[in-house]
């Protein structure tokens, strides 16, 4: 799967809807709206899209464009007013354990040491499992992300970026066939994240996972995806642009900054972004 | 090294103000009349034995006749000559025990209640006017129909305790359960756990600090209240002990039995602070 990305024309190709081929992830004619006392919000407008297996896609757009409802969707933490989501050929009816969450803040639970909380994950995806076997899979997950040493740390010992990563961990020991990530180094500081982009990155690569992310970082989305779904301002957002990022994995940020194609690939973000959603509530964004 | 200074300086303050209430206190209740107990004489004055006689004495005692009678109340505090005498830790125990079986009944119910009316929204919306109406009642005002109903002045106690120490605990853990971190019930369902596990796992753990808060206030209000309830009905128990000796004119034994109830108060609050500090987490 992954050889296919590498294969594609070294020049970004911009499409205006998404490919015919039915994808893993599907999103078809998805409409989402909210109820507030106010009257109804329309958050989403007539969203498609199709996500193949193995693929990294990020979702970037401005603040309150709907990205992370459209990932809520797809964990199924929501269901869309209209239209339909589907993995795999289910369609998707609530929240479940082959599509893993990382959350925003984290959203480690604060009376559970870094062990537990990944354990509670795995005991509740493989519930058939022993003990000693839950214990062994919560121990390899927080060794992929380099935790082993603080794994009976409450979070609140921890740094933000460690929190990140525990989440990640606990996302992973789920061996999810999904991971959908909602903006997970957001809350972190240049040197951490740029850390933690690499760890993701080498993951990925070797679990071969789907991933959403939702992004509001051009070099993050450029530097992770292999594709870049482009959402209007709300309210109802629709997708503007999908951009192809042909850059061959693995990807190494030092070489990227001087490689033509990933400048071209920030160049036409930043134009969608800047230029043409350029955010009218320039003081809340 | 400041902090260390401040609070030794605060502590200072502290004993100086003390000990200058004291005095003033001395310096007030002996002016105008001796030392000796002046209960008698006004007993006397309030039977109309002596008019006219001795009328400035001052009918407060001084801190000095206080601790002496506090000496004398606690030389053995665990009397027991027959019902009528009864030394003051015997009291005391009585009223803690009150207390902790209403209380004990209050957690028990007001947990579990709270708990489940938190998680099923309309059902805690459906109660919530009853639990409004009820809540500003004095509890006193239960007494009359607890005596009515239970017949045996004890249980009244015990029952009146349990009505004031249920509201907060009640309203505590309801509203603490209806408003976990929806980020944290999104952990649950993505990781898959059912409703059942997601409110064992997730939602009381997440609720065990407000709840505890909600048993710290339960337990100051429940102090307050068994002495007005004893003064009652008991036969025991500190609050009977307070009017009794009003009965009898020891105003000394009222402020030892003051000092006592504050005491005994303050370590209750103390025991709870205690242990929510030990169940809560930091975020």
């Amino acid at each position: 799967m992954k050889g296919q990305t590498m294969l594609r024309p070294t020049f970004p190709t911009v499409s205006t809807a998404s490919t015919a081929t039915p994808g893993f992830l599907r999103v078809c004619g998805v409409r989402q709206t909210f109820s507030t006392p106010k009257g109804d919000f329309p958050a989403l407008s007539e969203i498609n899209l199709e996500i193949r297996r193995g693929e990294f896609v990020a979702l970037i757009g401005h603040s309150g464009c709907g990205k992370s409802t459209l990932l809520n969707l797809l964990a199924g933490l929501a269901s869309p007013t209209a239209g339909t989501v589907s993995c795999d050929g289910d369609v998707i009816r609530g929240p479940g354990p082959r599509r893993a969450m990382v959350f925003q803040n984290h959203s480690l639970l604060p009376w559970l040491s870094c062990f537990d909380n990944v354990r509670m994950a795995v005991r509740s995806v493989f519930r058939a499992e022993s003990a000693s076997a839950v214990d062994h899979r919560t121990e390899a997950a927080l060794a992929m992300v380099g935790l082993t040493q603080a794994a009976h740390k409450k979070p609140s010992e921890i740094s933000g970026g460690m929190k990140q990563r525990v989440g990640i961990a606990r996302a992973l020991s789920m061996e999810p066939q999904v991971l959908l990530m909602d903006e997970p180094f957001g809350a972190l500081d240049a040197l951490t994240r740029a850390k933690l982009q690499d760890e993701l990155l080498g993951i990925v690569e070797k679990t071969e996972s789907t991933v959403v992310m939702v992004t509001h970082d051009v070099d993050e989305a450029v530097l992770l995806a292999d594709r870049i779904v482009m959402m209007t301002n709300g309210p109802a957002a629709r997708i503007g642009e999908i951009l192809d990022v042909p850059v061959a994995r693995p990807r190494d940020r030092v070489s990227l900054a001087t490689d033509p194609t990933y400048a071209e690939c920030r160049r036409a973000l930043m134009d969608f972004l800047y230029r043409r959603q350029a955010h009218v509530e320039q003081t809340t964004a | 090294m400041q902090g260390a200074i401040s609070t030794s300086r605060s502590w200072l303050a502290t004993l100086a103000i003390g000990l200058l209430l004291l005095a003033v206190w001395q310096a007030l209740a002996s002016s105008g009349g001796g030392s000796a107990p002046a209960e008698l004489s006004d007993y006397d004055k309030l039977m109309g034995k002596s008019p006219g006689a001795s009328v400035e004495r001052s009918a407060i005692p001084t801190p000095v006749d206080v601790f002496k009678r506090a000496g004398e109340l606690f030389a053995d505090p665990f009397r027991r000559n027959g019902e009528n005498d009864l030394g003051i830790a015997w009291h005391l125990l009585d009223s803690l025990r009150r207390v902790f079986s209403g209380y004990a009944m209050a957690v028990l119910v007001g947990v579990p209640l709270g708990f489940l009316l938190g998680l099923v929204p309309w059902l805690g919306q459906a109660l919530n006017p009853f639990i409004q109406l009820l809540r500003p009642v004095s509890p006193m005002a239960w007494m009359p129909l607890a005596l009515y109903t239970l017949k045996d002045s004890g249980a009244s106690a015990i029952f009146i305790i349990f009505i004031c120490s249920i509201w907060p605990i009640l309203i505590n853990t309801l509203y603490s359960t209806a408003s976990v971190r929806q980020d944290w019930t999104n952990v649950g369902r993505v990781i898959g756990l059912t409703p059942l596990e997601r409110a064992r796992k997730i939602v009381f753990p997440a609720a065990v600090p407000m709840i505890l808060t909600g048993m710290r206030i339960s337990i100051g209000i429940a102090w307050l209240v068994i002495v007005a309830a004893e003064m009652v009905v008991g036969q025991s128990g500190i609050g009977f002990f307070v009017w009794n000796e009003w009965n009898n004119l020891q105003i000394s034994s009222i402020i030892v039995a003051i000092v006592m109830i504050g005491i005994v108060g303050l370590v209750l609050d103390q025991l709870l602070g205690a242990l929510m500090k030990q169940l809560s987490f930091r975020e």
